[in-house]
């Protein structure tokens, strides 16, 4: 699994940090940074499909 | 008589601001989701998410002059001496927005407001000492409005002992003043005096590391941003930094009085807090915003003119069983929460961070300190509604 954020989306609630702070942070402004790139631990996704279930803006991206 | 809530809402009906979502529901439900009233100025109410969201992304349409729940069309209300002073961003639509935004989203990072959670903290704990031998408090009275507006005032550089007066303001655009255009000057007019004050004040006394000193000394495109944004920003982040928080630390103390299951929750499964406060903060969300629309347009069916107001009811898009199973229930481990409690698209609350926070360290502390507490008298809680919903007294024992 892979994850990444459309920064034309994010308006910075945060809630992918919220559900999931191993993946994803803030940057300056308090938008989305995705933290881990490359391929997603398999005991983290699950809790990456918990913050693309919590993002009010759909600006999470999966892909498995 | 019956009034048909789809054409005659009343969003100050006692029993409306006791609790909206009957009303709420029944307009959701209905075939004509989108209700109209010409109350209190006359506005739309879209009741359902899909629909609040839409309107929220629709920025062009759906600006952002006016962003009370009622009060005189635009360009005719009452503004006094500060006629310049708005709120920005909340009242700024593009492309002024996007500096107005992106110069402050940096006080409001998650990273950025972490450093007021042991001065909150240490707050909650004085505030407890101060009834916890009484073995009984007003939660909403004595503990919720003490929070938000000491640590906005900290935030913001000025005296905490005037909180008080702070709340007395604040009360006086959002609560009273909503229904009387005279309090709301009033009260607007003592808000931007006093934060003119302090912006002259640090003209000639710049402080380190200080809020307004550093917008004042902002530049954007190679200027000084003008003063009138300044004050602007002051203004907003005392008015929609005080109510909304304390109406949300407030409505979920209520909540927990009435749950023993999920206090228990809490302190059994710490690891809950996270995914709680996310469902607390849509159960009870308690901030509906205005827009007004641009240019004549159709929505859902319904015809929108230039001017006309548009109630984001995020409490009601927050209960859409369409979006939410079993909306009415909390559900502390709630899996997807696509919550609007902080609204959505450009306009998100920029205090969201420091608003988690309070609400998390406020509700923390009392459940260390206050384990186990119940209503007095659930008949007797007090609410406050139209702009932002949230109990105001609420008697508590333990």
């Amino acid at each position: 699994m892979r994850v990444r954020v459309d920064d034309d989306s994010c308006h910075g609630h945060q809630s992918c940090a919220i559900a999931c702070p191993e993946v994803f942070g803030a940057d300056e402004y308090g938008n989305a940074v995705v933290l881990i790139t490359g391929d997603i631990p398999a005991d983290l996704e699950a809790k990456v499909r918990r913050a693309e279930g919590n993002c009010p803006e759909h600006a999470i991206h999966i892909d498995d | 008589m019956t009034i048909d809530p789809t054409v005659d809402y009343d969003i100050f009906d006692p029993s409306f601001i006791r609790d909206p979502f009957p009303v709420i529901d029944q307009i959701r439900e209905s075939g004509c989701p989108v209700a109209h009233t010409d109350r209190w100025g006359a506005s739309w109410m879209p009741t359902r998410y899909a629909d609040v969201v839409a309107i929220a992304q629709e920025h062009d349409v759906f600006t952002s002059r006016q962003i009370l729940v009622t009060g005189p069309p635009p360009g005719q209300e009452p503004e006094g001496p500060y006629a310049a002073v708005a709120a920005p961003p909340i009242s700024s639509d593009p492309p002024e927005h996007h500096w107005h935004r992106r110069l402050i989203l940096p006080f409001f990072a998650p990273q950025a407001v972490a450093k007021f959670e042991q001065g909150t903290r240490d707050l909650c704990n004085r505030l407890i000492d101060g009834f916890i031998e009484r073995g009984t408090a007003d939660s909403a009275a004595d503990y919720a409005q003490q929070i938000p507006v000491r640590v906005i005032a900290t935030m913001l550089g000025v005296p905490t002992d005037l909180s008080d007066t702070f709340t007395g303001w604040v009360r006086g655009v959002l609560e009273t003043g909503l229904t009387d255009q005279a309090v709301r000057l009033k009260a607007r007019t003592n808000i931007l005096d006093y934060f003119k004050t302090q912006i002259d004040d640090r003209r000639r006394n710049p402080r380190e590391d200080d809020l307004i000193t550093t917008l004042l000394n902002s530049e954007v495109d190679g200027e000084k941003v003008p003063e009138e944004y300044v004050h602007g920003v002051c203004n907003l982040m005392l008015v929609a930094g005080v109510d909304t928080t304390w109406s949300s630390i407030g409505a979920s103390l209520w909540h927990l009085a009435q749950h023993p299951e999920h206090r228990r929750e809490l302190r059994e499964q710490p690891e809950l807090w996270p995914s709680a406060i996310e469902e607390l903060l849509r159960a009870y969300a308690p901030v509906t915003m205005a827009r007004i629309v641009a240019h004549d347009t159709e929505f859902q069916g319904c015809p929108m003119h230039a001017g006309e107001r548009v109630l984001m009811s995020f409490p009601a898009a927050n209960r859409d069983p369409r979006q939410f199973e079993r909306p009415d229930e909390v559900i502390l481990d709630r899996e997807h929460n696509r919550h609007v409690a902080f609204g959505a698209g450009i306009h998100r609350c920029a205090g969201s961070n420091l608003a988690r926070l309070e609400l998390r360290v406020a509700l923390q502390v009392w459940l260390e300190r206050i384990p186990e507490f119940e209503l007095v008298d659930p008949a007797s809680v007090t609410w406050a509604g139209g702009q932002v919903r949230g109990p105001r007294q609420c008697l508590v024992k333990f």
